[in-house]
């Protein structure tokens, strides 16, 4: 074996091992996030769940026009939305930079129309006297629950629309590939399967009956 | 030509990604049914924690290709998570004693 071989042998054998599970360190780094952030959601929620439980007057006062409606259209746009973004990385895995590029931004579109109606939901609970620590309905502990968690969503939506149009950007450029995308991707997926759990268990477990 | 750099595999065909966007919009709808079924809250919170068990499964095995990953790393995903998510819960009795004055089924509860 030439020294060159013993090199190139050593060289990817050292990659290898730099790179657990053999994936991309970038990748791999999302994950190491998206489980991160899988925490703290989840404590929010249970935190949530606890205040929602242990408190008697606890108000239920989604009522099916405008809220529910509005829920479900968010939804249907997220859910939308995370099928826009896996046809944009296929399309960029493909090499077909154009469409890659429509179905980013499509899916950032999709994501800012999300906000804004997150915000219209947020504006009309205040323009009702829904504030962080009162409210007109019962437990004041309500609404600093209610905007921590769809807040803390609302944040990751909106950070995620401004990477979608950053990394857009970058890959038209060619500065940022087909893998940066993908891993813009799985940040994406993660807020809609967020968005799973806090519907039903913010929105849908508190309509007025 | 594609630029794969990983085990995940982006570049299937449309029906596997359409079917499961729908199901995932069906489930999604199905929580929304139950929220006006006739039932209790525990009742209610079981089937809305099912449905969105279901739904982010499969976002997680088929919009982030966890499934497609190495065995490996998808143990450790799954521990790691799991674990965390499971220790959050250790203070559901304290939620309960606000609610009730004691946990559930114990002694004080019952004597007073």
């Amino acid at each position: 074996m030439s020294q060159v071989d013993a090199m190139a042998v050593h060289s990817t054998g050292h990659a290898e091992s730099s790179s657990p599970f053999a994936i991309p360190t970038k990748k791999l780094a999302m994950w190491l996030f998206i489980i991160s952030d899988a925490a703290t959601f989840g404590a929010c929620l249970v935190a949530y769940g606890f205040l929602r439980n242990g408190t008697p007057n606890w108000p239920t006062p989604f009522k099916f026009s405008p809220t529910v409606i509005n829920t479900m259209a968010m939804t249907f746009i997220l859910i939308t939305s995370s099928l826009t973004m896996l046809l944009g990385v296929r399309a960029a895995k493909l090499a077909d930079k154009t469409m890659a590029l429509g179905w980013v931004y499509l899916t950032a579109a999709l994501g800012a129309v999300f906000a804004l109606l997150h915000l219209r939901e947020w504006l009309g609970m205040i323009h009702e006297g829904v504030r962080l620590f009162q409210n007109p309905w019962g437990s004041g502990l309500f609404g600093a629950a209610f905007f921590s968690v769809t807040g803390l969503h609302l944040l990751h939506v909106t950070a995620g629309v401004l990477a979608l149009v950053a990394v857009g950007l970058r890959y038209k450029q060619g500065r940022y590939h087909a893998d940066d995308i993908e891993i813009l991707g799985l940040y994406w997926h993660f807020v809609d399967l967020v968005w799973m759990f806090v519907v039903p268990f913010v929105y849908l477990m508190n309509v007025a009956r | 030509m594609t630029t794969d750099n990983g085990a995940a595999s982006y570049t299937g065909g449309w029906s596997r990604i359409l079917i499961v966007y729908a199901c995932i919009l069906v489930l999604a709808g199905l929580q929304f049914v139950i929220a006006y079924e006739h039932i209790d809250t525990w009742q209610m919170f079981g089937r809305m924690l099912a449905v969105a068990i279901v739904e982010a499964g499969l976002a997680v095995m088929f919009f982030m290709h966890l499934g497609s990953e190495k065995r490996g790393f998808v143990i450790f995903v799954a521990v790691f998570t799991l674990f965390v998510l499971a220790a959050l819960q250790y203070g559901w009795t304290d939620s309960f004693r606000m609610m009730l004055g004691a946990a559930p089924n114990s002694s004080y509860q019952t004597a007073h």
